[in-house]
């Protein structure tokens, strides 16, 4: 990855609807340079999607989030990736990690109940074969997710004007 | 009971009376307390001091480190200032009677003054500059000689102009690069043939370097670097703009012993020490913070380009300001003065901006425009002056 391409991704990251002519303004570059570089990396997948990043706690807050730690046996030749796969296929799924430590994956799963994500986790996780064993922890509040502070206090306190 | 034909006033010191209220405090007081308003007018960075200076500040707090400090400051924090400017500006002074903590720049600027100038000494100041070193200057019964700098020449200081001001009484000239308001700078060339006058004339120098780490594309030259400079000049420069620490209210004063000595004489009875928690916090911006520091100025920058580039699409002159996050476009294509300019856009289109005249010689024609705003609030600020300057460029 080339530095042009990384400040890209990054004024992007502070805000995914910034238009490519702004973005070329603010790097003093072209903005045909920058929407090649933009397709390039929507076509290498290294731009996935522009999704917001949303305070759903605002919207409803009887939504329920999961995060299981689970121990598996690797699959012979293939490790790790088919049961990620089969775990990930899974809509309520929302982010699975192959960790170092005690555990092997972390699962992230949202539902509208409590008993939706227990019934997920006794039904679907644990009947997989290679599944050892899983903990369910549940989220009670989110302070912070990908970097962005969801309620944050820090307001400009700048006096208009100053010397 | 007061005598009768007195007023409050008839007490204050004519030296006090006498200086000029400040063009700045007369824009504030037409802009405080509106809500509605996006203000171009604000010299201190838009970031938060960073979180892990902060933290620092409180830890040290928690442990009790709430005592008076030496006089000239933490031992450990004047180490780390002469190892941070000899890493960044090749500067090198000794921590032990070289470096002088202050509060702020602004009391190293007061402390140089006065413990150089006595009455009749004329000060040289190249304008439109830092609105203090004036008002200080009279306050110690100097005189303060301006030096019209110009955009053509990026505002940087010549000789030409620097030599015609010079007198037998000259002894102080005062350096402000890069420059508040015009986001000027010096490069190594520019610097020589001052560097030349300086000597000839034996002038002192105060060299306010508080914007040495926001340059774009190019390093800052500290004056005191140049050869043969390191002893004639007091480097004055603080935490307040590298490190987005304004309220801190911590500076410091760099130079030869006997001038800092000399400082420190005045500072020991009026100030004692800077306070210790600002202390504290300076150690922590000094040893961790410099990538956060660069990633702040890189910020800066891509913004200073979209501020300059919206000035130039409007159609107004915008010399490119090489360092600090000012932007100090030429507003002469309206008809209108810098007042009027920024009063009117202010009362029209809710953005403040700072007139260029309350910056002294040269700043009439100019408004001064920080760019340490939000990319959002600089489009929306530049869409209203662009919709400004195209009403009035379209009246003659
Ligand atoms: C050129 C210049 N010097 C000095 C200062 C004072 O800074 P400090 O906060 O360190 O007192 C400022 C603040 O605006 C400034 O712009």
């Amino acid at each position: 990855m080339n530095d042009f391409k990384f400040k890209v991704l990054e004024l992007l990251q502070e805000d995914a609807r910034r238009e490519a002519a702004v973005i070329a303004t603010l790097l003093g570059a072209e903005e045909d340079e920058v929407t090649k570089a933009i397709e390039e990396m929507e076509k290498d997948n290294v731009i996935v999607k522009y999704a917001p990043v949303i305070n759903w706690s605002k919207v409803h807050d009887d939504k329920v989030t999961g995060i299981i730690e689970v121990q598996i046996t690797p699959e012979r030749g293939r490790g790790f990736d088919t049961i990620a796969e089969r775990i990930y296929r899974y809509p309520e799924v929302k982010t699975v990690y192959l960790m170092s430590g005690a555990y092997d994956l972390q699962i992230e799963i949202e539902g509208k109940t409590l008993k939706e994500v227990a019934f997920f986790v006794s039904n679907k996780l644990s009947t997989i074969d290679s599944v050892l064993s899983t903990k369910t922890h549940f989220i009670l509040k989110k302070y912070k997710q990908d970097g962005i502070i969801l309620e944050d206090h820090e307001d400009d306190h700048r006096m208009l004007i100053s010397p | 009971m007061l005598k009768t034909n007195k007023s409050m006033t008839d007490y204050i010191s004519p030296v006090v009376k006498g200086i000029p209220p400040s063009g700045i405090r007369k824009f504030f007081d037409l802009v405080s307390g509106r809500k509605d308003i996006i203000s171009l007018g604000v010299g201190e960075p838009d970031f938060v001091t960073p979180w892990h200076v902060r933290e620092a500040c409180v830890y040290s707090l928690e442990k009790g480190k709430t005592t008076y400090t030496q006089n000239a400051g933490l031992p450990e924090l004047r180490e780390a200032i002469s190892a941070y400017l000899y890493k960044q500006f090749a500067l090198n002074y000794e921590p032990s009677n070289e470096v002088l903590i202050t509060v702020g720049g602004s009391e190293a600027i007061d402390l140089a003054l006065r413990a150089l100038v006595q009455p009749g000494d004329e000060i040289l100041i190249p304008e439109p500059c830092y609105v203090s070193y004036s008002p200080i200057t009279s306050i110690v019964g100097g005189k303060a000689v301006g030096i019209e700098t110009y955009a053509k020449d990026s505002f940087k200081l010549t000789a030409e102009s620097l030599a015609e001001q010079i007198t037998a009484q000259s002894k102080v000239l005062i350096l402000c690069y890069p420059s508040n308001p015009t986001g000027g700078i010096m490069t190594y060339e520019d610097w020589i043939p001052i560097v030349n006058l300086v000597e000839e004339h034996d002038l002192i120098v105060i060299s306010d370097e508080i914007y040495a780490e926001l340059t774009y594309d190019q390093k800052h030259i500290s004056f005191a670097s140049m050869p043969g400079m390191k002893d004639r000049t007091i480097v004055v420069s603080g935490f307040s703009k590298a490190f987005a620490m304004t309220g801190w209210r911590l500076g410091y004063a760099c130079g030869h012993q006997d001038l800092i000595a000399a400082m420190l004489k005045i500072h020991q009875y009026t100030i004692m020490c800077a306070p210790v928690m600002a202390q504290q916090a300076g150690i922590e911006a000094l040893t961790n913070g410099l990538e956060e520091k660069d990633r702040m100025v890189e910020s800066y920058n891509q913004r200073r380009r979209l501020v300059v580039r919206g000035f130039r699409e409007m159609g107004l002159d915008c010399h490119e300001p090489k360092g600090a996050f000012y932007a100090f476009p030429s507003i002469q294509s309206t008809g209108l003065t810098s007042e009027q300019f920024t009063e009117k856009l202010l009362e029209e289109f809710k953005v403040a901006a700072v007139p260029g005249n309350a910056f002294g010689l040269g700043g009439e024609g100019f408004i001064r425009c920080s760019y340490a705003n939000s990319v959002s609030e600089l489009n929306e600020a530049l869409e209203r002056i662009g919709k400004f300057v195209n009403k009035y460029q379209k009246l003659d």
